[in-house]
């Protein structure tokens, strides 16, 4: 199946490792094992000097001669053969492409070696935190549901791709972002603005607020996909754009907001290649309903969810600093959530005419 | 009472002295009609036959119903027919023949009412002047006056079954007898005077007889033929299990022939005759022994006539007693008898010799019940000698526990997948006991006999075995139980079932116990076996999986065979390894993963008999079958292409858990489902990418 061009990549290396490590088990009399670090806040910690949360050293051992972990080795196998596949076809996959075609009955039973996507999925994760590949690296792609638009030319396969000249629809951004899918040409802006809700990015994008601040518009639809975080995390990388965000003022803001600068804890592994820990905080800030004169009618009432998660925050290491403890307690003496989309009770463009451009000039940002 | 006194007539009856006191009546009140004089009665008063009795008190000697009575004369003729031979120190070689009979039209068996009761024995034979009153007079035998274990005791039963066929079809009962290859075959046709107990020769001749030597009866009998329970059946097979010296043929009266071959090649030895211990005596007996006595004085009646008494002994008794050691036995009376046998009762006396009881033996109870129980593990406990009111008693137990074949075929077939709360059915199958009385099968008053209520008793589920309050342990289990003595103390005169005496059940829940014990260790061995397997399953049905990807990963460039080879090694080491597959059966020719036979003995549980020295290689009546090597005693050996036919089989073991997987198809679902159970719970599922924590909040808000 390989192109005759075919070199085989550290990450193909790394697979063909896992079967290598089973020969010499087996050779040696011995369980083959392989060992995974845990993905779990546990096994996690803020590194404060580098604003990221990084993976801690615990690890949990898989063997093969162990009931209960005899058919999760024996999944890890298949996925990683599959997964060798795609690097040698140069293929990239979706994690369902990768359960179908990891799917079959095993010989002389009825059973199946994987019943559900739900199986297969976090094998695949195993393997990115045991192997230390990210899944671009390996391949797999999660949809496409990232957009972009502002001063930046990519290279898609071959194409050119302006994204100043793409209307207001903008690019979409593909799940891989890697410089060998996405080579980033050029780029002129001056900073990014990573916004929480595709509406809002409409909007900013149909009022052309990118071209008037020479900026770089980017939403992830919600908690950005990792093809979106790593676009900006490479436009600030290398192009030393600073990072804004603008997600509503509720809890699920701010953390969409930490998984951008300081990484997730489930992925924090890939912090190193994924988090932004410069990019700041624009809004929306429990300060500013006050500040911009938002009436408390436009506001919701935090329900029991938000109350405990924003109390979890408030907890986490990285949300420690005084603005920041002082930030969401503002938000849970209020008891009110705001949603950006609120902004037009004052004006349809509020966002683009008024709220951004102040907060720019007033460097009215959190860290 | 009357017999003593006839004058009491004289005097008034004790009601007409009552109403003599209370209202004056005249003096000569008209008697009542049915009023009988003393004298009168007397004139009727004579010698009751033994026989007439029988003939009104046929239920006593077991002859109550038709069916009943058939089992009876099977089991008296050959009860007698082993005696006999066991005597001699001949192995018998008994063959059994129920025929129909009918006049004209052929009848079925299970409607026939008329049957003719052949036995004919390889025994010592009868001498001829013998033969009629073995036959034709009851209480006439060889084994009523001395303490020697064998099956008869009384003298009646052969006699009695001859007369209850003389009741019902008026038919004699004939005999050939020929006490060796050199003395001529006698042929009798004898019946019995009823009024006088004594025999009538009808045809007495002398035959050609194809046998060199032995006996053989034949009753005509009314009857009923009926399979199943306390059937002729069911006691010629549980007499094989008891006998395994024994060589039985049966002819059905359907017309088959059923062979129990020998499968223990020694007989048993020879029980001792020994007298009574003066603890055993009642005190009636007691009286009669002082009036039949050779000695002349007490002491030496004492020292002579019972076991365990010195002559030293006999002095002090008599001295205890204040009775003179010479005095004449015959004089001694009344009182003066009393205060003697309770002197003796309260002296302290040695207990009775116990060698003089034959056990069956451990190993020949094995070979019986494996013989004719099919399961996968057979235990069998032969207590020490004990004894009870100073008569020497052993108890035996064994016990069979697992599937018959026909069972196992059962279970193989393809079954529908069980809804939630079903189960198999034979989840509610309960144990059997099977009872004997010096090697005789007990068929009836089961829940009277102690030996049922010690197996009631037996706490089972400290042996893993389940059983609900006041039941019997469920499962596929055969309980044996045997209590081989020179006096069976029998609930009644039908020896049906054995009393409950305190020392015979003591004896009998010790040695269930130590077989329950023996039986938990079985059944936890196998189930970890089983668990363990189980394992090796999961392992193996992966290895291949593993193998492939890696295979794969390597380009294709792996030697598959080798890593194979290793991985299952390693599984198998992990597993148990060769321990398994043999606490499993595996290693032997049964189906895969089935354990046919593990026997468990005194020696530990590993210890497998040997039965292989004792088998009459000969008699293993199966059809030339694959290399018995593996176990020699199977006469069924499942053939391997079952295992294979099966493996498509979904099979849902649910709820099976004794049992281990058979064949891979159940084994697959075993563990298919099992693994699910064994599965560690997953850790909450790390978030998907795309929504890092739980996901509280909708992705899309408009
Ligand atoms: N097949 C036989 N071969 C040799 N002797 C026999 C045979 N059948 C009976 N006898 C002799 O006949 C006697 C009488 O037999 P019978 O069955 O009437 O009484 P039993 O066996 O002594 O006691 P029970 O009444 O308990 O059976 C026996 O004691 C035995 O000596
Ligand atoms: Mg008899």
């Amino acid at each position: 199946m390989a192109t005759k061009q075919h070199k085989t990549t550290s990450v193909e290396k790394k697979l063909i490792g896992l079967a290598d490590m089973v020969v010499t088990a087996a050779e040696r009399s011995k369980d083959p094992t392989f060992a995974i670090p845990i993905r779990a806040l546990s096994n996690v910690s803020f590194n404060e000097r580098k604003g990221l949360i990084e993976m801690g050293a615990k690890k949990q051992t898989r063997s093969f001669f162990n009931v209960g972990m005899a058919k999760k080795f024996m999944q890890t196998m298949l996925v990683a053969d599959a997964l060798a596949e795609l690097q040698r076809a140069e293929l990239t996959t979706s994690l369902r492409e990768i359960y179908y075609r990891t799917k079959h009955t095993i010989q002389d039973s009825h059973e199946n070696t994987f019943d559900t996507q739900d199986e297969s999925d976090p094998v695949i994760e195993d393997l990115e935190v045991s192997l230390a590949a990210l899944r671009e690296e390996l391949h797999v792609r999660a949809e496409n549901s990232g957009s972009i638009v502002g001063p930046v030319v990519f290279g898609d396969d071959g194409d050119r791709v302006d994204c100043s000249k793409l209307g207001k629809g903008g690019y979409s951004v593909p799940s891989i972002v890697e410089p060998e899918y996405l080579e980033i040409r050029r780029c002129t802006a001056d900073f990014v603005l990573l916004v929480e809700k595709g509406t809002q990015w409409n909007r900013l994008s149909e009022d052309k607020f990118w071209r008037r601040y020479n900026c770089v518009l980017l939403t992830g639809n919600g908690q950005p996909p990792r093809g979106v975080r790593r676009l900006a995390r490479r436009l600030h990388e290398e192009y030393r754009l600073p990072v804004y965000v603008l997600v509503d003022n509720d809890p699920w803001g701010y953390y969409i907001y930490s998984v951008v600068k300081q990484g997730s804890i489930n992925l924090a592994f890939e912090s190193q290649r994924m988090a932004i820990p410069k990019a700041k905080f624009i809004g929306l800030s429990s300060a500013d309903p006050e500040r911009y004169g938002l009436p408390r009618n436009v506001g919701i009432k935090l329900n029991e969810k938000d109350i405990a998660r924003a109390k979890e925050l408030m907890n986490y290491q990285w949300f420690k600093k005084p603005v920041w403890q002082a930030e969401i307690k503002r938000m849970l003496t209020s008891g009110l959530k705001y949603e950006l989309d609120s902004l037009a009770n004052k004006d349809f463009q509020y966002l683009t005419k008024k709220y951004l451009p102040g907060k720019l000039k007033d460097k009215d940002w959190l860290d | 009472m009357a017999k003593k006194h006839p004058t009491a007539s004289a005097t008034s009856t004790p009601t007409s002295a009552k109403s003599e006191a209370e209202l004056p009546v005249p003096k000569k009140a008209a008697k009542p009609a049915q009023q009988v004089t003393a004298v009168e009665m007397g004139a009727r008063q004579r010698e009751i036959s033994v026989a007439e009795f029988f003939t009104k008190n046929r239920h006593l000697l077991g002859f109550d119903n038709p069916r009943k009575a058939l089992l009876t004369c099977v089991k008296e003729a050959v009860d007698n027919a082993l005696d006999a031979c066991e005597e001699a120190g001949i192995l018998p070689d008994v063959i059994v023949k129920l025929e129909v009979v009918s006049n004209g039209e052929p009848i079925a068996p299970s409607q026939a009412t008329r049957f003719r009761v052949t036995v004919t024995d390889n025994g010592p034979g009868i001498v001829r002047q013998q033969i009629p009153r073995i036959f034709a007079k009851l209480l006439y035998g060889s084994k009523f006056h001395r303490m020697r274990m064998s099956r008869g005791q009384q003298g009646i039963g052969i006699s009695a079954a001859g007369m209850y066929g003389q009741l019902t079809t008026g038919k004699p009962v004939q005999i050939i007898s020929r006490i060796g290859p050199k003395a001529v075959a006698h042929f009798f046709e004898v019946q019995i005077d009823t009024k006088k107990n004594e025999p009538l020769v009808h045809e007495n001749k002398q035959i050609d007889w194809a046998r060199p030597r032995g006996t053989q009866v034949t009753l005509e009998v009314e009857g009923k033929y009926q399979k199943g329970r306390a059937s002729v059946d069911e006691w010629l097979e549980q007499t094989s299990i008891a006998n395994p010296h024994v060589k039985l043929t049966y002819h059905t009266p359907e017309g088959e022939t059923k062979d129990y071959p020998r499968t223990y090649h020694e007989l048993p030895p020879s029980p001792r005759e020994i007298k009574p211990h003066p603890y055993g005596i009642e005190f009636g007996m007691f009286l009669k022994m002082l009036q039949d006595t050779k000695s002349h004085s007490i002491s030496g009646f004492l020292a002579s006539d019972f076991c365990r008494v010195s002559p030293q002994l006999a002095d002090e008794i008599c001295k205890a007693a204040k009775v003179p050691a010479h005095s004449k036995p015959r004089e001694l009376k009344g009182p003066a008898a009393e205060t003697f046998y309770r002197t003796i009762q309260e002296t302290k006396i040695m207990a009775p010799p116990t060698n003089c009881i034959s056990p069956i033996g451990e190993k020949a109870i094995l070979s019986g019940l494996y013989k004719q129980i099919k399961g996968e593990f057979y235990t069998a406990v032969s207590r020490p000698p004990a004894v009870y009111r100073g008569n020497p008693f052993i108890i035996e137990a064994g016990l069979a526990y697992g599937h018959r074949p026909e069972d196992q075929n059962k279970t193989k077939q393809p079954t529908a997948p069980k809804a939630e709360g079903e189960h198999e059915e034979d989840d509610s199958e309960l144990a059997r006991v099977i009872r004997y009385a010096n090697r005789v099968p007990l068929l009836y008053q089961q829940s009277a006999c102690s030996t049922f209520k010690s197996v009631l008793n037996t706490t089972w589920k400290n042996y893993g075995v389940p059983q609900s309050r006041g039941a019997l342990p469920g499962g596929p289990m055969v309980i044996f139980v045997h209590m081989a003595s020179v006096w069976v103390p029998f609930t009644s005169e039908s020896k049906e079932a054995i009393a409950d005496y305190d020392e015979i059940q003591k004896e009998i829940t010790l040695a269930l116990r130590e077989c329950g014990r023996r039986l938990g260790l079985f059944l936890r061995r196998r189930e970890r076996a089983a668990s363990e397997y189980r394992r090796r399953n999961i392992f193996e049905l992966y290895i291949e999986e593993v193998v492939e990807a890696c295979n794969r990963l390597k380009g294709g460039k792996l030697p598959k065979e080798k890593l194979k080879g290793q991985l299952q090694k390693i599984a198998n080491s992990r597993t148990g390894g060769a321990k398994t597959d043999e606490a499993l059966g595996k290693t032997g020719a049964g189906p895969e993963g089935l354990p046919h036979s593990i026997i468990v003995t005194e020696e530990g549980v590993e210890g497998e008999v040997d039965l292989a020295s004792q088998v009459e290689s000969e008699a293993v009546a199966a059809p030339v079958q694959t290399p018995v090597e593996a176990n020699p005693l199977r006469d069924e050996k499942p053939v391997a292409t079952e295992t294979k036919a099966q493996g498509k089989t979904p099979t849902g073991m649910k709820g099976k858990d004794a049992k281990p997987p058979k064949g891979k198809a159940a084994q697959m679902a075993l563990f298919s489902g099992s693994d699910r159970l064994d599965r560690p719970d997953r850790p909450n599922r790390p978030d998907r990418r795309d929504r890092p924590v739980s996901a509280s909040k909708p992705r899309g808000k408009k």
